[in-house]
C-alpha cells in the first residue's frame, strides 16, 4: 500500500481542497467536528440490501490475522518486547502483509508483539513478562521505579496511600483501582486528525500554549501549560509515525480511505503510548460516511471498497493487544482492550444519526465473522428507523455481540456528539474525559454495617471501628443507620484513593495524544462505581420482609445469615425492593458528591462489574440474602441470578427503574435468552427483540447486553473449545470470546438466569455452579 | 373484581401471542394430556388472587408491553374453567389499552359468552388432533367442543392462532394431520398456524408431582418430520406461519 505525498492545490474558492464538496461551516474556523458532521451527513433509513460482500483481499487478509491469533491463543501472547519502552515513534513501521493491507499501522513492529509500557508501573510489566516466559531487560528496569530514573504511576500511587486505604484496598472493599497500570477510559477525539491533518492541529495547540500568558501563573495554569506542550510534541511525534508508513497527515485526508487511515493513526498513536483500562474509538461511523458518500458519488469509490476499507479498519481494531498479566485476564475474562465506537443514535435536531457507514461497522461482524472487539454499541433511539432495529437485532440474534444503550437518555446529558468509554461511560468527544475510578463493593460494606467495620472474611478492622449489631435477629433500622454511617465513611476513603491515583496519573504517565485531541478546557468526570446492587438490595429486603438471625463465630463476628420467611428480590418488577436497590444508588452518590475531587472533576457513578462480578463473590462472605460465601455476584446491575422469576419483563423494568440521574456513568445490565424462546424464525425472533429493546429504553433502561445463546451450546462449547473458536458472549459491558473465559467464569455465564429456559435445565445446570 | 385460581404470572414472554406478552396461567384444566408440560396447572392452587391485584400488576407494565407491540394473554391450564375471573383480567387489560389473547383448548369453549369475546383480539387455540380416538388418547376428552368453538370464532371474525403439536407415535399419522389440515384451511380467520415439536422439558414436573409420564421414551420429532408434516397441512392450502387473510365477514350470533 503506497500514499503519494499530497501536493498543495491551489483552490480558487479558497475552501481546503481536501475540503471540496464539504458543506462549509463553523468547523473549517476552527476545530469542530461535530459541526462538520451534522452539517455533511447525509441519514440513512433503508435497509441493508446495499452491504457488499467482503473482497478477496479483505478475506486474505483476515485469515492471516486469524491464523496468527490461532498461534497466540495457544501460547498466551504471540511475542512480547523486552528493551524497547513504547512511544508514538519508538518502533518502526510493521505490517501483516503490505501487499494486502489497506489500512495500516501496527503497535509494535510486528503483528500481535506486546509493548512495553512501563509509565504506568513497572512492576505490571515485569511480572507480566515473567509469567509468559521473557525477561526485562535490566537496563529498563534501572530506569524505571523509585531506586530509578524515572517514577512511575504505580509508584506515586503507593507513597500517598494511607494505612485505611491500603486495608479496603486488600480486603477488596473497594477494588479494580486503576493504580498499577494506565487508566484509560479517556478517548481521544481522532476524527480530528483526518479532517484537519496534524499541521492544524499543532497551530490549534500552539496557540492554546500562548493564550496561558493571559493566566495567572496558578499551579493549575502551570500544569495545563506543561501538558498543552506535551501534547504539541505528542502531535508532532504522530505525523513522524505516520510518516514512516509512507502517509503524510501534515495536511486533512483527501479521501475516504485516507480518513479511515489517519483516524486509524490517531488512536494507533494513543495505543502505542498508553495500556489504558479501556482505550475506546469514540464515535466514528457517521464521521466516515460522509467521507464514504462523497467519493461514492464522485464515482472514486464502490460499495466494495467501502467495506473493504471498513473491514481492514475493524480487523486492526481487533488486533490490539496490551501487555498484562494472567492474572489481570482472568479478572477481566480474556484480553479485552475495550475499543467502544457509538453507532447510531439521534441528533439534536431531531435527526437520526444513522448512515450506510454505521450498517458497513456492523456487517464486519457477518463478513469477517463475530468478535468481541471492537466494542460495537448500539446507541438506541425510539425514533430509529425501523429497517435499522431491525437489522441491529438480527446480527444481535446471529452474534450475541452487540450491546445497546438509550441515546433517549444520554443525549439529555451528553448532547449528540459522545462516545462510550468502556462499557457504558459516556462523555461528549473531545470536550469531557473522566478519571477512571473502577468501584466499590456494596455488599460487604453492608457486612462491615453489621460487624462493626470489620472483615467478615479476615476480621481485620477494615473501616474505623463502630457498634457491630449484637442482637441475633437483624432489625432493618437499625441495620440501615449503620450502613449509611459505613457508606460515607467508604465514599471518603474511595474518593481519596481515587484523587491520589489521578494526581500521580497525570503526573507520571499523562495521556499527552488522546488529550491533544481535545479541546484546552475539558470538563472532568470523576467515575466512581457500586458493585453488588442486587446482592445488597437483596440482602435488606430479606431483613425488612424476612426473619434474618445472625451466625457468629466464637470471635464474635457476623459471618452467616439463616433466614425464615419469604421475602421480594430485585428483578421481578416488585416496588418493595425495587426501592430499596434505587434508594441504595441514591444514598452512594450522594456520599460521593459530598467529597473534593481532584481537579474539579465532577462526581458521577456507575452500576458496573465488568466481568469481576465473581471476584467480588469470591472476596465477599455469607450475605443476608442467603447467599453464601464465596458465591459470585450478579454483573453489573443485575438480579442476582435465578432469582429474577417474573420473566424477563419484570427483570427488565426493575433495572430500569433505577435512577439514571443517580448514575450517570452508567447502568450496565445483561441479559441472555434462548433462541427457541424468542420465536421460531430468525425474523420473528429479531422483531420481538426490537419490541423488547423498544419497551426496556422506553421504560429508561440505560444499557443492555443482548445475549441470544443456547445453554447447550456454552455447555458444549465448555468441552470443546476447539470447535467455537468464535463463539461471542456479552458479559458485562463488553463482550469476550466465551472459549477465553476461565472455566470459573464460564460457569457462572451458564449459570446466569436464562429467560424462557424451562425450569429442569437451568436447575441442572445451575446447581452445579452457584447453589 | 373476582377471585380466581392463578398458578402463576409470567411478565415478558415472546411465544404466547404478538409481540412481547404479559402471561397470567390460570390453574385447573379439564384436560390430561400426555405431553403436557405444565401438569402443575391442572388443579386449582390452595389460595385464590383478587384479579384487581393481577390487573394493577398488568398496569405496571402496560408501557413496556404497547411499546413493545404486546399485550396480554390468559392462558392456564384451561382458563375457561374460571372463565368469569378471567373476564375480569380480559376487561382490565382492556382498560389499560391492552391488546388481548386467550389461550384455549377450546374444550369448555361454550363458556366463552359473547360479552367475553369482546374483550379478546386473538384466540390461541390448541387442536390437539384430528382424529376423535386420537384426541380423546392425547387429552382425555372429546373434540367436538374445541371444533365448535373453532367454527364460531370464524363465524364471528375473532382471528385465531392455531397450535398443534407434533408427537412421533401418538400425534403424527398422516390421516390425523391431513384432517386437521382440511378443517383449519376451511376457516376464514386463522392469522397463523405453528407446528409446535414434542419436546421432554416437561417430564421432571410429572416426576415431581408423582404422576406416571407415558412419554418417558418418546423423542422429540427430528426437523424432516416436521417438514414432513408442514408439508401435509401446506398440501391442503394451508401456511403453516404466518398467513396474509383476506378480510372476514363476521356473521351475527345468536343468544
Amino acid at each position: 500500500m503506497r500514499w503519494t505525498i499530497m501536493s498543495a492545490l491551489d483552490d480558487p474558492s479558497g475552501l481546503e481542497p481536501a475540503w471540496r464538496g464539504f458543506a462549509p461551516g463553523e468547523w473549517c474556523g476552527r476545530v469542530d467536528v461535530r459541526d462538520f458532521i451534522q452539517r455533511n451527513y447525509a441519514p440513512y433509513d433503508g435497509d441493508a440490501a446495499f452491504l457488499a460482500a467482503p473482497t478477496e483481499r479483505s478475506l486474505a487478509l483476515w485469515d492471516k490475522v486469524t491464523e496468527l491469533m490461532r498461534a497466540e491463543s495457544l501460547r498466551g501472547i504471540l511475542d512480547a518486547d523486552t528493551d524497547v519502552v513504547s512511544t508514538i515513534t519508538a518502533h518502526g513501521p510493521g505490517y501483516v502483509d503490505r501487499e494486502l493491507e489497506v489500512i495500516v499501522g501496527l503497535q509494535t513492529d510486528r503483528p500481535l508483539k506486546r509493548a512495553i509500557l512501563p509509565l504506568g508501573g513497572i512492576r505490571m510489566v515485569e511480572s507480566a513478562l515473567q509469567a509468559y516466559g521473557y525477561e526485562l531487560s535490566p537496563e529498563i528496569k534501572r530506569i524505571f521505579g523509585v531506586r530509578g530514573f524515572r517514577k512511575t504511576h504505580n509508584d506515586g500511587v503507593f507513597d500517598c496511600y494511607t494505612e485505611e486505604m491500603r486495608r479496603a484496598r486488600k480486603s477488596g472493599i473497594i477494588t479494580g483501582l486503576p493504580d498499577a497500570y494506565g487508566r484509560g477510559r479517556i478517548i481521544g477525539d481522532y476524527r480530528r486528525v483526518a479532517l484537519y491533518g496534524v499541521d492544524r492541529l499543532l497551530a490549534d495547540k500552539k496557540a492554546q500554549h500562548t493564550s496561558m500568558a493571559e493566566r495567572e501563573m496558578s499551579p493549575e495554569t502551570i500544569l495545563l501549560s506543561e501538558e498543552i506542550a506535551e501534547q504539541y510534541r505528542a502531535l508532532e511525534d504522530l505525523r513522524t509515525m505516520a510518516a514512516r508508513y509512507g502517509c503524510d497527515i501534515a495536511g486533512p485526508a483527501r479521501t475516504g480511505r485516507e480518513a479511515a487511515q489517519w483516524l486509524y493513526f490517531g488512536y494507533l498513536g494513543a495505543v502505542k503510548e498508553q495500556n489504558g483500562a479501556a482505550m475506546s474509538l469514540g464515535r466514528t461511523s457517521t464521521f466516515l460516511d460522509v467521507y464514504f458518500e462523497r467519493d461514492l458519488l464522485a464515482g472514486t469509490l464502490t460499495e466494495s471498497e467501502a467495506q473493504e476499507i471498513v473491514d481492514h479498519f475493524v480487523m486492526k481494531l481487533r488486533m490490539v493487544r496490551f501487555l498484562r498479566t494472567p492474572e489481570y485476564n482472568a479478572l477481566f475474562s480474556g484480553d479485552p482492550t475495550w475499543v467502544t465506537e457509538a453507532i447510531g443514535g439521534v441528533g439534536e435536531d431531531g435527526r437520526h444519526l444513522v448512515t450506510k457507514t454505521s450498517y458497513r461497522y456492523l456487517h464486519t461482524l457477518s463478513d469477517l465473522g463475530a468478535a468481541p472487539e471492537p466494542n460495537l454499541t448500539v446507541l438506541w433511539a425510539q425514533s430509529l428507523p425501523r429497517h435499522f432495529k431491525e437489522f441491529c437485532a438480527q446480527v444481535s440474534v446471529e452474534t450475541s455481540a452487540i450491546q445497546y444503550e438509550n441515546d433517549d437518555v444520554m443525549r439529555e446529558v451528553y448532547g449528540d456528539d459522545y462516545g462510550i468509554a468502556c462499557c457504558v461511560s459516556a462523555m461528549r468527544i473531545g470536550k469531557q474525559m473522566q478519571f477512571f475510578g473502577a468501584r466499590v463493593n456494596l455488599a460487604k460494606a453492608l457486612l462491615y454495617a453489621i460487624n462493626g467495620g470489620r472483615d467478615e472474611l479476615s476480621g481485620v478492622q477494615v473501616a474505623p471501628v463502630s457498634e457491630p449489631v449484637t442482637s441475633d435477629v437483624l432489625d432493618f433500622d437499625e441495620v440501615m443507620e449503620k450502613y449509611r454511617a459505613t457508606l460515607g465513611w467508604l465514599a471518603r476513603t474511595y474518593v481519596g484513593a481515587l484523587d491520589i491515583i489521578h494526581y500521580m496519573h497525570d503526573k507520571y504517565s499523562y495521556e499527552r495524544l488522546e488529550m491533544a485531541l481535545h479541546d484546552r478546557d475539558v470538563q472532568r468526570f470523576l467515575a466512581c462505581g457500586v458493585a453488588g446492587l442486587s446482592v445488597a438490595a437483596d440482602s435488606l429486603s430479606a431483613i425488612k420482609f424476612a426473619k434474618v438471625s445472625v451466625v457468629r463465630d466464637d470471635d464474635g463476628l457476623a459471618v452467616d445469615y439463616s433466614i425464615e420467611g419469604e421475602f421480594p428480590s430485585f428483578g421481578n418488577n416488585d416496588e418493595r425492593v425495587d426501592s430499596i436497590a434505587n434508594s441504595l444508588v441514591r444514598e452512594f452518590m450522594s456520599r460521593i458528591k459530598e467529597q473534593k475531587t481532584y481537579r474539579g472533576s465532577i462526581p458521577t457513578q456507575s452500576v458496573l462489574t465488568i466481568t469481576s462480578n465473581v471476584v467480588y463473590g469470591k472476596l465477599t462472605g455469607s450475605t443476608p440474602d442467603g447467599r453464601k460465601t464465596g458465591e459470585p455476584f450478579a454483573p453489573g446491575a443485575n438480579p442476582v441470578s435465578g432469582r429474577d422469576i417474573s420473566g424477563p419483563v419484570a427483570s427488565m423494568l426493575s433495572v430500569a427503574s433505577l435512577p439514571y440521574e443517580f448514575a450517570q456513568d452508567g447502568i450496565s445490565y445483561t441479559f441472555s435468552i434462548i433462541p427457541q424462546s424468542l420465536g421460531t424464525s430468525e425474523e420473528e425472533r429479531a422483531g420481538k427483540l426490537v419490541g423488547m429493546l423498544d419497551g426496556y429504553f422506553g421504560q429508561g433502561g440505560h444499557h443492555i447486553n443482548v445475549n441470544v445463546l443456547d445453554r447447550s451450546t456454552l455447555l458444549d462449547a465448555i468441552d470443546h473449545p476447539e470447535k467455537y473458536p468464535s463463539l461471542t458472549v456479552r458479559v458485562s459491558g463488553y463482550a469476550v470470546k466465551f472459549i477465553k473465559l476461565s472455566r470459573e467464569q464460564q460457569l457462572e455465564v451458564v449459570g446466569r438466569t436464562f429467560h424462557g429456559l424451562d425450569d429442569l435445565e437451568s436447575v441442572a445446570v445451575v446447581g452445579a455452579c452457584v447453589e | 373484581m373476582s377471585m380466581g385460581y392463578v398458578h402463576s404470572v409470567e411478565v415478558g414472554s415472546f411465544v404466547d401471542g404478538p409481540g412481547i406478552r404479559f402471561v397470567v396461567f390460570l390453574a385447573g384444566c379439564p384436560l390430561r394430556c400426555q405431553y403436557c408440560h405444565n401438569p402443575d396447572t391442572w388443579r386449582f392452587t390452595r389460595e385464590r388472587t383478587d384479579s384487581d391485584e393481577i390487573v394493577a400488576k398488568m398496569a405496571t407494565t402496560a408501557g413496556f408491553l404497547k411499546a413493545g407491540g404486546g399485550g396480554i394473554t390468559v392462558s392456564g391450564g384451561e382458563p375457561l374453567m374460571q372463565a368469569d375471573f378471567a373476564l375480569d383480567i380480559l376487561k382490565g387489560a382492556k382498560a389499560l389499552g391492552l391488546p388481548t389473547a386467550l389461550d384455549t383448548s377450546g374444550y369448555l369453549g361454550d363458556r366463552l359468552t359473547r360479552e367475553m369475546l369482546q374483550s379478546v383480539d386473538l384466540v390461541l387455540l390448541d387442536i390437539k388432533s384430528w382424529d376423535e380416538a386420537t384426541y380423546r388418547e392425547v387429552t382425555g376428552v372429546d373434540i367436538a367442543p374445541t371444533l365448535r368453538l373453532a367454527e364460531r370464532l370464524a363465524s364471528v371474525c375473532t382471528p385465531v392462532w392455531i397450535r398443534f403439536v407434533l408427537v412421533p407415535g401418538l400425534t403424527d399419522d398422516p390421516a390425523n394431520v391431513s384432517g386437521l389440515a382440511r378443517f383449519v384451511a376451511g376457516l376464514t380467520n386463522v392469522e397463523r398456524v405453528d407446528i409446535v415439536p414434542f419436546h421432554q422439558m416437561g417430564r421432571h414436573k410429572w416426576e415431581e408431582l408423582g404422576l406416571t409420564y407415558r412419554l418417558s421414551d418418546t423423542r422429540p420429532p427430528s426437523p424432516e418430520e416436521v417438514h414432513r408434516v408442514q408439508d401435509l397441512f401446506e398440501a391442503e392450502g394451508v401456511t403453516v406461519g404466518e398467513a396474509h387473510l383476506a378480510p372476514c365477514a363476521p356473521k351475527a350470533e345468536d343468544g
